[in-house]
């Protein structure tokens, strides 16, 4: 599914990840934890290509397709998805209109026809439900004067019409009491398949109680410095991260 | 005095109903005192007059009957008035005269009217607030009256149309509408200006004066929709009397020059108006607004919301002024300006005035420019809205807000479409807007 080898990035001429390898197998589960300013974020956001973030060095490939020469609308038509940790205001767009030209493109992209408003209009609020969004939010402005929780449930729906390969969540469970974050590991489990694999960029081990990862990862200093299986977050959880930097 | 104006003023008094005479000797003496305005003019420091250094001839007496299917108007079903070069069209206006309504055209006025239009022709008008104010009374031969009796609440919207064809060389129009809203009563008003895609150059000298008595209510929509060569110099000019309600929707699309002036005098406590505005220059064309909200009285609101795009080399100017007398207290003035410049060699002039004399008011102003926001453009291309349809989305998500407020729905239906297109004329960009 997906393939990083030696990537190094560097955002304002500063390098951020230093070296990065992570392969990602279809229908698999990773988590990526880290101490803060360890690059996790910058993960996300170099791979689906936003301005600023330049690779310097190493490859990264989705479904045997280089992600890093393509245009960030065709990565998302291949398959990739960053659930946002701060997702964008945009007011003025509606959020339905958004993801109708969302879906549309992807569709369009997979050779599939245009949903018609009526069966788009019932799969969104279908989506909105699934979320515990009020589908009173597709009217709104994207993201326009949603609360944190309200933004990352938001983000979820997107991803549910959009049926992605590769979810990347970017400290999704952050900011989210106890209830939202059971919703949002309910949406996530559900779209998990044999076809669909999945990045969770996290601080806390806690969004691992609800989903269970095949992989965690330890990044520090860009650079993955030690993975291993779900005990290894419960191994961090207890321990934090100073030891690691040791073994790095 | 250019060749231009001259023509147009021997024009004028050909043409014009005697009772006319009194206004236009008026103007004649009054705009052979005024200086044209120049760049050292502040109120017209970024606007140059320079597209009327041309030589404009007054309309001919008779317009010639050119086909007016390719411009595009908004579908209302109230009595519509349209007017093609100057001249009334008979065989182009329509609709039932609601009770309660009175819509006469200066020409047709019989004494009684005649008198009336005359007393109050020229009363929103504030000295030295609108330098062409002199030269639209000396060449005024026909106009609008609009009167709504007292307590009458008129439902369907009156419509009219002032359009410009490219049949005629360079001409100057001179266009007056004077509307008299009676104590608590209610109207809507469609005002729209227009040209052929053909249109030669027309120089349009417009005047809307808007008298509301205590407790009436207009809703007011003034779309400037001339482009290409188009020269407009015009105004509106509001008096409010005690809980009057003016709520304005003013948009400009750009032309070779539109300088608009709004001017709204609160003359009676309690008075509010609201005012919304678009501008959307591009190419080399000049879009100038300039608002003046006159706190005379206490407890009065006024509340401005102006939003422009100026694209490629195009040049706005918004200036917004809120004169709050000494006396004027409990006052509350809102006033916002946000400009989206699309491109480096984009300008826009922006400049909140406020001049406060009273101590306890609230007044609030912000002014902002900004590029798209490369943030908001890289979020929807990660959820795979292609580049240049994401643009689209963002420009008119800009004005939009303002765009749903319009509560006519004709208007807005008729808006929307028309504006989405201004920032693509491939269908496929704006399909997800409409």
């Amino acid at each position: 599914m997906l393939k990083i080898d030696n990537l190094h990035a560097s955002v304002e001429n500063k390098a951020i990840l230093k070296g990065l390898d992570l392969t990602v197998g279809p229908g698999e589960v990773h988590a990526i934890m880290g101490p803060n300013g360890s690059g996790k974020s910058t993960l996300g956001h170099v791979l689906a290509g936003r301005p600023g973030y330049s690779v310097t060095a190493g490859s990264a490939q989705l479904l045997g397709q280089d992600l890093l020469t393509l245009d960030t609308e065709e990565r998302a038509h291949l398959g990739l998805f960053l659930a946002y940790q701060y997702p964008v205001e945009i007011p003025g767009v509606s959020n339905m209109e958004f993801l109708k030209a969302s879906v549309d493109a992807v569709r369009e992209h997979r050779n599939e026809a245009a949903l018609d408003s009526v069966t788009f209009m019932k799969q969104a609020r279908e989506a909105c439900k699934a979320v515990d969004l009020d589908a009173a939010f597709l009217k709104r402005g994207v993201n326009e004067g949603f609360s944190g929780g309200e933004k990352k449930r938001n983000e979820l729906m997107q991803m549910m019409l959009l049926a992605p390969k590769l979810c990347i969540m970017d400290e999704t469970d952050s900011g989210l009491d106890i209830d939202a974050l059971q919703v949002v590991a309910n949406g996530i489990n559900a779209m998990r398949s044999g076809e669909r694999s999945f990045i969770l960029v996290t601080h806390y081990q806690r969004l691992l109680n609800f989903i269970k990862p095949d992989r965690v990862h330890v990044l520090s200093g860009g650079r993955i410095v030690k993975s291993g299986d779900h005990s290894l977050a419960l191994e961090l959880e207890e321990r934090g991260y100073a030891w690691l930097e040791d073994v790095a | 005095m250019s060749d231009f104006m001259q023509q147009a003023l021997a024009a004028a008094a050909r043409t014009a109903p005697a009772w006319l005479e009194p206004v236009q000797a008026r103007g004649r003496d009054a705009w052979s005192k005024t200086a044209l305005p120049t760049r050292k003019t502040e109120a017209w420091k970024y606007t140059s007059l320079q597209p009327l250094q041309q030589t404009f001839s007054a309309p001919a007496t008779e317009s010639a009957r050119s086909p007016l299917d390719d411009i595009p108007l908004p579908a209302l079903d109230g009595p519509t008035l349209v007017f093609a070069d100057g001249h009334y069209r008979a065989e182009l206006s329509h609709g039932e005269l609601p009770a309660g309504l009175n819509l006469v055209r200066f020409a047709d006025a019989n004494s009684e009217q005649a008198a009336r239009i005359a007393a109050a022709l020229g009363s929103a008008l504030q000295p030295g607030r609108h330098v062409f104010a002199p030269l639209n009374d000396a060449t005024l031969a026909d106009g609008v009256f609009l009167e709504v009796a007292a307590n009458a609440h008129i439902d369907t919207p009156v419509h009219i149309a002032w359009l410009t064809t490219g049949q005629n060389e360079s001409i100057s129009i001179t266009q007056r509408l004077l509307v008299c809203l009676a104590e608590n009563s209610s109207a809507t008003l469609v005002e729209s200006f227009a040209n052929t895609a053909t249109g030669g150059t027309a120089f349009t000298n417009g005047i809307t004066e808007l008298l509301l008595a205590r407790g009436a209510q207009l809703n007011h929509y003034r779309l400037h929709l001339e482009q290409g060569d188009a020269v407009h110099i015009g105004g509106v000019h509001a008096r409010q009397e005690a809980d009057s309600l003016l709520n304005g929707f003013h948009l400009a699309l750009g032309s070779a020059l539109k300088r608009i002036d709004l001017v709204v005098d609160h003359q009676g406590s309690g008075a509010h108006c609201a005012l919304d505005g678009l501008y959307l220059p591009r190419g080399t064309e000049t879009v100038d607004y300039h608002t003046c909200i006159e706190h005379a009285v206490p407890h009065c609101t006024s509340q401005e919301r102006f939003r422009g795009i100026i694209a490629d080399e195009a040049t706005a100017v918004f200036n917004g002024r809120i004169h709050i007398h000494p006396q004027a207290q409990k006052t509350r003035a809102e006033l916002s300006n946000k400009n989206l410049l699309t491109s480096n060699k984009a300008e826009i002039n922006t400049k909140p005035e406020l001049e406060i004399y009273a101590d306890d008011v609230q007044c609030a102003h912000g002014a902002t420019v900004a590029q798209l926001d490369p943030l908001a453009l890289h979020y929807l291309r990660t959820r795979g809205v292609p580049r240049e349809e994401a643009e689209v989305m963002l420009s008119y998500g800009f004005i939009n807000e303002l765009v749903e407020a319009i509560a006519q729905p004709a208007v807005q239906a008729f808006l929307k479409p028309l504006l989405a297109r201004r920032f693509a004329r491939d269908a496929r960009l704006t399909r997800h807007i409409l």
